[in-house]
């Protein structure tokens, strides 16, 4: 209550001042020379994955065969969504893909709309972003070496002739910064434009002799719905879709590994 | 403030500015693939599904130049590299 107290006036001040940094670094590791940070985002990732392996647990304890419970035909209905998802896009036999892009999915969304408590998104930091999308390069590199063997990967960068060879190597290290870039730049984007609107609201109001900046209950509420819960799931879903395709594009076509 | 950090800062804000004139390519070409899936949608309605999720990567895809003119503007706005 006493916290409560003292927030509350602060909170009923607006937003005051806009700054935009990183993550907030709680303690610096010193390992071997390199300087590694421990940060907010650490912690929140922590949340995340907690919440997601709770609900994980609470949709799946105790599946029936007969007499389903309300628990297991969400659970259910989750998994046939994504299975099919994979289905169309990657074709029957990636099906093992499926928990792989589920997790990466819920991950992004939660991680995402974490922001709606106050507290910085997970997806707002970059390296977050950079590490799933190194993760897709290497399942990239490695269903390609799979499939065509290392000298097969090699002779794929010298394809169709020898003088391509930076070319393919550029848009080889293009494909994950891409897909990071623009994850980060849709959430973070985002982000710092609902602040600048929550800046913006708070001036005005003081400039109309508010007391209590009125002018921002309400109008963000409508730009948070694009800003917030449309872009953060279109990102989600975008990222795993680009992933399904990156991936099985690397492979050979389906009708060729049939025969 | 002295003079070479002001010309700096109005150098960066003006770069910013400048950079965001990346959004407008991603604009008209989401535009145009938008347009088209409505009338694939509208040829064959059963269809939607497919149509809408292929026109969703490919927005996003195009939008790609537009983030990094964004990224380019925030780095110039937020974290003033040159100062």
């Amino acid at each position: 209550m006493a916290i409560l107290a003292m927030a509350l006036p602060e909170f009923l001040r607006g937003s005051e001042e806009l700054s935009v940094t990183g993550p907030k670094v709680i303690k610096t590791f010193h390992i071997f020379g390199l300087d590694i940070n421990f940060t907010e985002t650490v912690v929140l990732e922590w949340i995340v994955m907690a919440v997601i392996i709770g609900l994980c647990i609470f949709l799946t304890r105790g599946l029936k065969v007969k007499a389903v419970s309300k628990r297991q035909v969400i659970a259910e209905m989750a998994v046939e969504a994504i299975t099919n998802l994979v289905r169309d896009t990657m074709g029957k036999r990636w099906l093992a893909f499926t928990p792989y892009i589920a997790t990466v999915f819920l991950f992004s969304i939660f991680g995402s709309l974490i922001s709606l408590l106050g507290v910085r998104a997970v997806t707002s930091d970059f390296s977050v972003l950079l590490t799933w999308a190194l993760m897709t390069f290497i399942l990239i590199t490695a269903t390609k070496i799979k499939y065509g063997g290392v000298g097969g990967y090699l002779k794929g960068f010298a394809d169709p002739i020898p003088v391509m060879l930076p070319i393919n190597i550029l848009s080889e290290v293009a494909t994950p910064t891409a897909m990071a870039l623009r994850h980060f730049g849709n959430i973070a984007g985002g982000s710092i434009i609902m602040g600048l609107i929550y800046f913006g609201l708070t001036s005005l109001s003081h400039m109309l002799h508010m007391q209590v900046p009125v002018l921002t209950i309400g109008i963000p509420a409508v730009l948070s719905l694009y800003f917030d819960l449309f872009s953060d799931f279109m990102q989600a879903f975008i990222f795993i879709m680009l992933t399904m395709v990156f991936v099985s594009n690397a492979g050979p076509a389906e009708d060729e590994a049939a025969a | 403030m002295d003079m070479g950090e002001a010309i700096i800062l109005a150098g960066s804000a003006i770069g910013a500015g400048l950079a965001m004139i990346a959004g407008i390519g991603p604009g008209i070409g989401e535009g145009y693939a938008v347009g088209k899936a409505c009338e694939a949608i509208a040829r064959q309605p059963e269809a939607s599904g497919a149509v809408t999720r292929t026109m969703f990567v490919g927005c996003a895809v195009a939008e790609s130049t537009g983030i990094y003119g964004l990224i380019i503007a925030l780095l110039l706005i937020f974290l003033k590299p040159f100062t």
